[in-house]
Formats: structure tokens, C-alpha cells, sequence
């Protein structure tokens, strides 16, 4: 029988970049794993990019701060368990313009009505809806990988966390 | 104003000894036998594997061309200029270029894909799904035996918002004929669980993305899953060898969702090797616009190909404006 093997906080093993004739940054190369290791709570790091879009690891540990923004982001869990709270905002323009990209933190409670919760575990998926604000909590440390457009919290920092020499 | 689209004329000859019909496409002309499929151009001839072949036009057929260029091999292969397509022999071999003994023609989108509709469903046979790994299918070879339109039609997923929505693709059991796969037998199948409030039923919405993955009946056929504007999640279960050699016409992205992959990347322009890159849980890696990328997966294995569908980045990226790799550091 074939196992199949995911990975976690603490077990993950990083593959690799044999290079023949190239520049090992151009491909990247990251482990998400790794990367919510060396992260703070919450904080919103970019492993992929391209243009405007990002993908983005966030290290779930306890309660994150409400965030909102003004199209649907996406948010893949990849370990631990997180609660993640919707409330639809009264106001959502006094957050973000509609043409604004990617998301915004909200200071203290959101004003608006409760939509909902989602309990999520590794391989679960949901959607974060435009115009809606969200929170994530958990008990244990957790990884969330973040669908959406680079914005005014997304922290590049590329050189600390890709394959630079091989 | 027409209201009804053109059909166009595939040209096709009768049934050939073998039973299979032989296709032309401007200069270039396809034929089939029991083993190989044979393309003859005015300056050249090739030789493939009929499974080979079968694999790559699937793809190909399946994914409407596809981002950039569609490499069957070494020598055969498709450009997707997004309302046409260029068929080439040679044009990306640097041999072939050298000897100016290269071939390329550019068809309306309409014309090569009901030709290569056409090809895959007169030869596939009734013992070979050409989107399922090795051991899941038979033999593609012998004389023509049959049909399998129901294995090379299936319906492609393509998520308006993400699948799970009210209205969108929906996620994948026994009952909607999506057995877990023997690889995944192992994956949970349990579903988030979803609490919404009267009224806010069509917006709390999350899924087993993992599950949905797990159920995936093909191999190497990445489809829509969740959609921010041009940016498109695009997992795929990927086992044995990816049939085409994918030649980027932009930056795209690959995250292992679990057990590894082995690419082999080389130049886009003439398939000089550039480098190996292993793939295992966790990683997160770019594939650059000017490369061309196969991958080698043992156990089928979860990737998450992420795609910027944005239909100017061809452009920006061919007169530098843009890069061809995703960060500067
Ligand atoms: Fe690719």
C-alpha cells in the first residue's frame, strides 16, 4: 500500500534544485513549512508571486487580528485546526476602495453582522468573501496558505527564505 | 450577424489497413498504425509512440492548448496564441532550427481542435484512457478496437468561484462516480465543518480540498479550483511521467501539496537542460517563462499549479516588460 505523505511544522523534508546551467533564485524555491518556522504569528509572508498576485504562508497561532478586502481571497489550511469567523461588514468602504488589492487590517471588533464560522483542518479550503471581515484561531500552531493580491501587509522577504546557492 | 459558429472541415481519409483514419492539418499529416503514429512535413518525418501520442493530444485537446507552448516531444508540439495556434515540427529543437529543416503553421483555434477532436476519438480504443496513470488503464496498442469517448470527454472543471459554491463545481463522492483513489486511500474524507447564518448560506462556503484531490479520476490535468480575478488555483494529481513538456509563456507556480515530484527543466527555445528541481511536501517553487518543464511522480502525488490567466502577460513578457522570472533578490 502507497502512504501518502504530507508534511508539517515539525516534520517536513525540503527537496532541492540540481542546477545545470541557470540561477537557482529564478525558480524561488521555498518550503512553506519553513517559512511559518521562522514567521510571527500572523504574519502574512509571500511564497509566490506573479505581478499583482500573490500566494501567502501564515503561521495560525491563537487569534489573528480582522482583516477585509474588497474581492474574494482564499484560504487553504495546510496543519493545525483553525476556526475561522465571517462577519459582513456594515461599512466595507470605510476599510478599502473597491479597487483596492489585497487585504486590510480592521482595528478591533468588525461592525456588521455575524455570517458565520468554519471549522477547518490540513486540506480544507475556504473561501474569505469579498467585502466580509475575517478572523483565525487556534489552539495549537498552524499553517494557512493565503490566496490573493499583494497588499499593504504582504511581506516579501525573499532572500531569507529561497534557495539562493546550490 | 451568423448566430450559429462555422463548423470547420476536418480533413480526414478513410479508414487506412490498421483500421484508424490518417488526418491532415495544412502540410503536416497524421497517421496511426498498430504501435507508432507517424507525422510527415514537407522538409521532415517523426516517429511516436501511439501512447505517447495519445497522452499528449488528450492534454492538449483537454486543456484548449493550454498557456504557451504544448511539446508532444522533442520535435512535435503546439503554441497557443489564444484564438489560433501554431502546429510545429522542429521549431523548438535546436537541431531542427539549425538544418532550417523546421516547420510551423498557424490554424484558427476552431479548425486544429476539432482535428485533433476528431484524431483522439478515432484513435483512442476501447482499452485505453489516455488521462489515466499505467496501471489504471490498458493497452492503446493494436488495431483499431472500439472507442472510449466517455474517458476522453470528460467534463473539465472550472470553477467560477470556488468549488463547493452555490452554483459552482461541486465536490466529488462515490455517487458522482469518483471512487478514492487506490494512491489516497489514506486522505481523510472528512468536510470542513460550516456554520452559516440564516441569509449568509451562499457565502460561508469551505471544502476538503485534499478529499476533492483524492477522487480525481485523471492524471496530470490541472482545473480550476478557486478564482481571484486572473489568479487561478489549479490542482492536479499527477502520477508516472507528465505526457507534454510544458514550455512557459509566463511565470507559473507550483506548490506540492504532498509526495514528490522530479522536473526536468530545460531552455523553452532549443531543450537544453537547465536544471533538476525535486518537489516535496511543503515546497513551493516557480517554473520561469522562458523554460520548458516535464515532471516524473512515482506515488500520485497532490501539486497545486497556480496560474495568472491575465491575457496581456504573453505580450509583456515577449517585448521585456515583464520578466521571466517571478522576484528580484
Ligand atoms: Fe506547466
Amino acid at each position: 500500500m502507497f502512504e501518502t505523505k504530507t508534511a508539517s511544522l515539525d516534520d517536513y523534508t525540503k527537496g532541492g534544485i540540481e542546477v545545470i546551467d541557470d540561477d537557482p533564485k529564478h525558480y524561488a524555491f521555498s518550503n512553506m513549512y519553513e517559512v511559518a518556522n521562522a514567521s510571527k504569528p500572523y504574519e502574512s509572508v509571500v511564497v509566490a508571486m506573479n505581478r499583482q498576485y500573490t500566494l501567502e504562508i501564515l503561521r495560525a497561532e491563537g487569534e489573528s487580528e480582522w482583516r477585509t478586502a474588497p474581492h474574494d481571497e482564499f484560504a487553504l489550511v495546510m496543519g493545525g485546526e483553525v476556526t475561522i469567523r465571517l462577519v459582513k461588514l456594515d461599512n466595507p468602504r470605510s476599510h478599502h476602495d473597491p479597487g483596492d488589492s489585497g487585504s486590510r487590517r480592521i482595528d478591533g471588533e468588525p461592525s456588521g453582522e455575524p455570517m458565520g464560522t468554519i471549522k477547518a483542518k490540513k486540506g480544507h479550503m475556504a473561501l474569505l468573501p469579498a467585502d466580509s471581515a475575517y478572523q483565525f484561531q487556534t489552539d495549537e500552531p498552524g499553517v494557512i496558505l493565503i490566496q490573493t493580491i499583494k497588499g499593504p501587509d504582504s511581506i516579501e522577504r525573499w532572500a531569507d527564505i529561497c534557495i539562493t546557492t546550490v | 450577424m451568423t448566430t450559429l459558429e462555422e463548423t470547420p472541415t476536418v480533413l480526414a481519409t478513410e479508414q487506412n489497413e490498421q483500421g484508424y483514419r490518417e488526418f491532415s492539418l495544412g502540410e503536416l499529416h497524421f497517421r496511426r498504425d498498430e504501435y507508432f503514429v507517424y507525422i510527415t512535413w514537407p522538409t521532415g518525418s517523426h516517429v511516436m509512440s501511439a501512447d505517447a501520442f495519445l497522452r499528449a493530444l488528450q492534454r492538449d485537446v483537454a486543456w484548449e492548448f493550454f498557456y504557451g507552448i504544448v511539446n508532444f516531444d522533442g520535435v512535435i508540439g503546439t503554441v497557443n496564441h489564444y484564438g489560433t495556434v501554431d502546429l510545429f515540427a522542429g521549431r523548438y529543437n535546436d537541431s531542427y532550427r539549425k538544418a532550417e529543416l523546421d516547420h510551423v503553421e498557424n490554424f484558427p483555434t476552431p479548425q486544429i481542435k476539432a482535428t485533433f477532436e476528431e484524431m483522439l476519438d478515432d484513435w483512442t480504443n476501447e482499452t485505453f484512457d489516455p488521462f489515466a496513470a499505467p496501471r489504471e488503464t490498458g493497452s492503446a496498442f493494436g488495431v483499431k478496437n472500439g472507442e472510449n469517448r466517455k474517458a476522453i470527454t470528460r467534463h473539465r472543471v472550472k470553477a467560477a468561484r470556488m468549488v463547493s459554491c452555490t452554483g459552482d463545481e461541486q465536490i466529488r463522492s462515490d455517487e458522482t462516480g469518483h471512487p478514492v483513489n487506490e494512491h489516497f486511500v489514506d486522505i481523510s474524507q472528512d468536510e470542513p465543518e460550516i456554520i452559516a447564518e440564516p441569509g449568509f448560506e451562499d457565502e460561508v462556503k469551505a471544502f476538503s480540498l485534499f478529499a476533492y484531490l483524492s477522487r480525481s479520476d485523471v492524471t496530470w490535468n490541472p482545473s480550476v479550483v478557486s478564482v481571484c480575478k486572473d489568479s487561478l488555483f489549479c490542482p492536479t494529481t499527477e502520477e508516472y511521467i507528465l505526457p507534454i513538456i510544458h514550455g512557459n509563456d509566463r511565470v507559473e507556480w507550483f506548490v506540492q501539496l504532498s509526495d514528490e515530484i522530479h522536473w526536468d527543466v530545460a531552455d523553452r527555445e532549443t531543450g537544453a537542460l537547465r536544471a533538476k528541481v525535486v518537489m516535496r511536501a511543503g515546497d513551493v517553487a516557480a517554473m520561469p517563462a522562458n523554460i520548458r518543464h516535464q515532471g516524473y511522480a512515482r506515488k500520485r502525488s497532490m501539486l497545486l499549479v497556480w496560474e495568472n490567466a491575465d491575457p496581456d502577460i504573453p505580450e509583456l513578457i515577449a517585448t521585456g516588460q515583464t520578466p521571466t522570472y517571478p522576484a528580484d533578490f
